[in-house]
C-alpha cells in the first residue's frame, strides 16, 4: 500500500467539492430508494393509494401495471401464460431498464441495496479482508439454474428465496422472519464475501445486467487524462472491474463504462476530486476527451495533504 | 493412440475444472431450490386460496405474490403468507375461514385485480367459486346432531338451501323428536367459510377443507342402474323377471309389522 491509497477515502473530494458535492449521487440514490419504498408504503401506512402491490407486481393510480420481468420470465418457463396485464407491465419495465441501464434497478430502486451498501461501509471501516470472491460469471450460472428449476418444478423458483421481493413485501404487508434473511445477507457481505450478494450471487441483478447491456445511460471517464491514480473510485465502486477499461484506456479506447455490470450508481462521480467521471449517453463521441495534450496532473503523493 | 506425453494444456484443464465447479455448484443450489419449490406446495388444510385460484401446482407457477388481490379485498379476508409465520408458500394469498371468511362479493374484486391469471378471470359468477368444500366433521358435538335447533351454519350460508340443507331424521334418543341434519351439497358449496366462521362451538364442528381432502370420487366405470334404467325407459336386460319386493307390513314374515306371519322355515336352534 502506497502513501496515496492510505489517505482516508473521499477526503480529497470533500475538500474540493464540499461534503454535499462529494455525496450528491449517493444522496440522490438514497432519496430515490426511499421514494420508491414510500410510494408503496403511503397506502398501507397513511391510506394514500398511489401505488398498490409490491415490486413483483404493482398498479399505479389504478391504471399503470408494472411487473418484475424476471418473475414474469420464470412464470413463463414454469408453464403459465400470464394475462395481458402482467405482460404489459413486464414490457414497460423491460423497455425502461433496457434504455436507462438494467442495473439502475439495483442501485436506485432495490431495497436490498442499502443493506449491502451498509455492509460494505462497515467492511471498509473494520478493514476486513475481501474474503470469498466467486467468479464473475457465478450470478449468470445461478440465473440459469433458477430458470431451469422453474421449468422443472413448475413454480416461480426464485420467489421462494428472493430477499428483494421478500423485504419489500415484508415492509408493505408484514415482515415475518424476513429480517433474519436480511441480516443473513448483511453478515454474508460483511464477513464472508465483500460485495458478495449484489456483486456475485443475485440472479435478479444478473438478469437486469443482461437487460441493460445496450442501455443508453452510461458513466464515462470523460476526463480520464486528469486522473491522478488516487484509486478512490476503485474503493467505492461495487463492481470495480468495470472502471479500468474506461479509465485506463488509451487513445481511441472508449472512455464509456460499457460493462453491463455497472449499476450507474454514480459513486465514482462523487468520489473523484478531479471530476473524471460524468453521466452521459452511450453515443457521446465528445466524451473521447483530448487526452494527449493536457498537462499531467501533479502526482498526488507530492501534494500537501 | 497413446496419450502418454500429451498432457492437457493448462488452459483446457482450468476451463474443465471451472466448468465442473460451476456445474456442481448449480446442481447443489438448484436441488435446494427445487426442494423448496416442492415444499412450498404443502398447503395447510385450513389455508384456503382466493376465489378462482388455479390448482395449487398451477397457482405457484402463476402467482407473482404481488398482493393486489389482498388490497382489493374489501373485508380484509385475504392475507399474504409471511415467511416463517404462516405455513403457506411465502408471499402467496390465502385466508382462514374461522378468522375471516370470504364474503363472496358479486364483482369478485380479487379476481379482477390479479394481473397474471393466477386467479382465473374466467370466474364471472361467485357462486361458481370452489375455494373448498364444507364438511360437518364432528357429528358428536354438532348441536343439530344432538337434536337441538342450532341451524346457524345453515342460516348463514350464502347459498342457503342449495349448499347446505337441513335433512330431517327421527331422533331415536327422545323417541318423538326430529334431528335436523345440516347436509352440505358439494356441487353448490363455494367454500366461502361462513358456516365454519359462524359455528357456535369453541372449535367449529363444520369446517371448509380443500376439495382434495373433503371429497372422494366415483370411479369412471360405475353406472347407477336406476339412472340407466330411467334413461332407457325399460329394464336394462330384456325379459328379466321382476320379482315382488318384500316390504314390511301385512302379509309378510316381518313379525314386527301388524299382520305379519311366522316364516315357513326356522333356523335350527343353536345349543351351547
Amino acid at each position: 500500500m502506497t502513501a496515496r491509497t492510505r489517505m482516508p477515502l473521499g477526503q480529497e473530494a470533500i475538500a474540493t467539492k464540499g461534503w454535499l458535492g462529494a455525496h450528491k449521487y449517493l444522496l440522490l440514490r438514497r432519496t430515490s430508494q426511499l421514494c420508491f419504498l414510500m410510494l408503496f408504503l403511503l397506502g398501507p401506512w397513511f391510506g394514500i393509494w398511489i401505488v398498490q402491490g409490491t415490486l413483483a407486481g404493482s398498479l399505479t393510480l389504478g391504471v399503470l401495471p408494472l411487473t418484475d420481468p424476471f418473475v414474469f420470465l420464470q412464470s413463463l418457463i414454469a408453464g403459465h401464460w400470464p394475462e395481458l396485464t402482467a405482460a404489459i407491465g413486464a414490457a414497460i419495465v423491460l423497455v425502461t431498464y433496457a434504455l436507462i441501464g438494467g442495473r439502475v434497478y439495483c442501485s436506485w430502486v432495490c431495497p436490498i441495496n442499502p443493506v449491502t451498501d451498509g455492509a460494505h461501509w462497515l467492511h471498509r471501516k473494520l478493514g476486513l479482508q475481501k474474503g470469498w470472491q466467486p467468479k464473475r460469471g457465478t450470478r449468470l450460472w445461478i440465473m440459469a439454474t433458477v430458470l431451469i428449476v422453474s421449468g422443472l418444478t413448475g413454480a416461480i423458483a426464485w420467489e421462494l428465496v428472493n430477499p428483494i421481493t421478500m423485504l419489500h413485501r415484508g415492509l408493505v404487508f408484514g415482515m415475518g422472519f424476513v429480517w433474519a434473511m436480511v441480516a443473513a445477507i448483511f453478515l454474508f457481505d460483511l464477513f464472508v464475501s465483500r460485495h458478495g450478494w449484489c456483486g456475485h450471487i443475485c440472479p435478479v441483478g444478473a438478469f437486469y445486467g443482461l437487460v441493460g447491456s445496450k442501455a443508453l445511460l452510461r458513466v464515462s471517464a470523460a476526463s480520464r487524462s486528469a486522473c491522478d491514480d488516487c484509486m478512490d473510485c476503485y474503493a467505492v465502486c461495487p463492481e470495480n472491474h468495470v472502471i479500468s477499461p474506461a479509465l485506463k484506456g488509451k487513445g481511441d479506447d472508449t472512455p464509456l463504462i460499457l460493462s453491463p455490470d455497472c449499476s450507474n450508481c454514480g459513486r465514482c462521480i462523487d468520489i473523484c476530486a478531479e471530476d473524471v467521471f460524468k453521466f452521459t449517453h452511450r453515443f457521446d463521441a465528445l466524451s473521447v476527451a483530448p487526452s494527449e495534450p493536457t498537462a499531467a496532473p501533479q502526482s498526488r503523493a507530492s501534494r500537501p495533504f | 493412440m497413446s496419450r502418454v506425453g500429451t498432457p492437457l494444456s493448462p488452459q483446457r484443464r482450468r476451463f474443465l475444472q471451472d466448468s465442473a465447479r460451476a456445474a456442481g455448484g448449480c446442481v447443489a443450489a438448484g436441488s435446494v431450490l427445487a426442494w423448496l419449490a416442492r415444499d412450498a406446495r404443502a398447503l395447510p388444510a385450513e389455508a384456503l386460496r382466493p376465489p378462482g385460484a388455479l390448482l395449487e401446482n398451477d397457482f405457484l407457477s402463476a402467482c407473482i405474490r404481488c398482493g393486489l388481490c389482498v388490497r382489493e379485498c374489501p373485508y380484509d379476508t385475504l392475507k399474504l403468507a409471511e415467511l416463517g409465520v404462516d405455513a403457506v408458500a411465502t408471499g402467496t394469498p390465502y385466508f382462514t375461514a374461522r378468522d375471516v371468511p370470504c364474503e363472496m362479493c358479486d364483482d369478485i374484486p380479487c379476481v379482477a385485480a390479479c394481473p397474471t391469471g393466477a386467479l382465473d378471470p374466467g370466474l364471472d359468477n361467485i357462486d361458481d367459486a370452489k375455494m373448498g368444500v364444507a364438511v360437518l366433521v364432528d357429528q358428536e358435538n354438532c348441536l343439530n346432531f344432538l337434536g337441538l335447533r342450532c341451524d346457524v351454519c345453515y342460516r348463514v350460508c350464502p347459498v342457503i338451501d342449495e349448499a347446505i340443507t337441513l335433512e330431517v331424521e327421527h331422533n331415536a334418543r327422545s323417541g318423538h323428536h326430529a334431528i335436523f341434519i345440516p347436509t352440505v351439497h358439494a356441487d353448490h358449496c363455494t367454500g366461502c367459510g361462513m358456516c365454519e366462521k359462524s359455528c357456535v362451538l369453541p372449535e367449529a364442528a363444520i369446517k371448509v377443507l380443500p376439495a382434495r381432502l373433503a371429497r372422494g370420487s366415483s370411479a369412471d366405470h360405475y353406472r347407477k342402474g336406476w339412472e340407466e334404467k330411467e334413461a332407457k325407459g325399460s329394464p336394462l336386460v330384456e325379459g328379466i323377471i321382476d320379482l315382488p319386493d318384500r316390504l314390511p307390513g301385512p302379509g309378510t314374515d316381518n313379525l314386527v309389522a301388524p299382520g305379519g306371519f311366522e316364516p315357513s322355515f326356522q333356523l335350527p336352534e343353536v345349543t351351547q
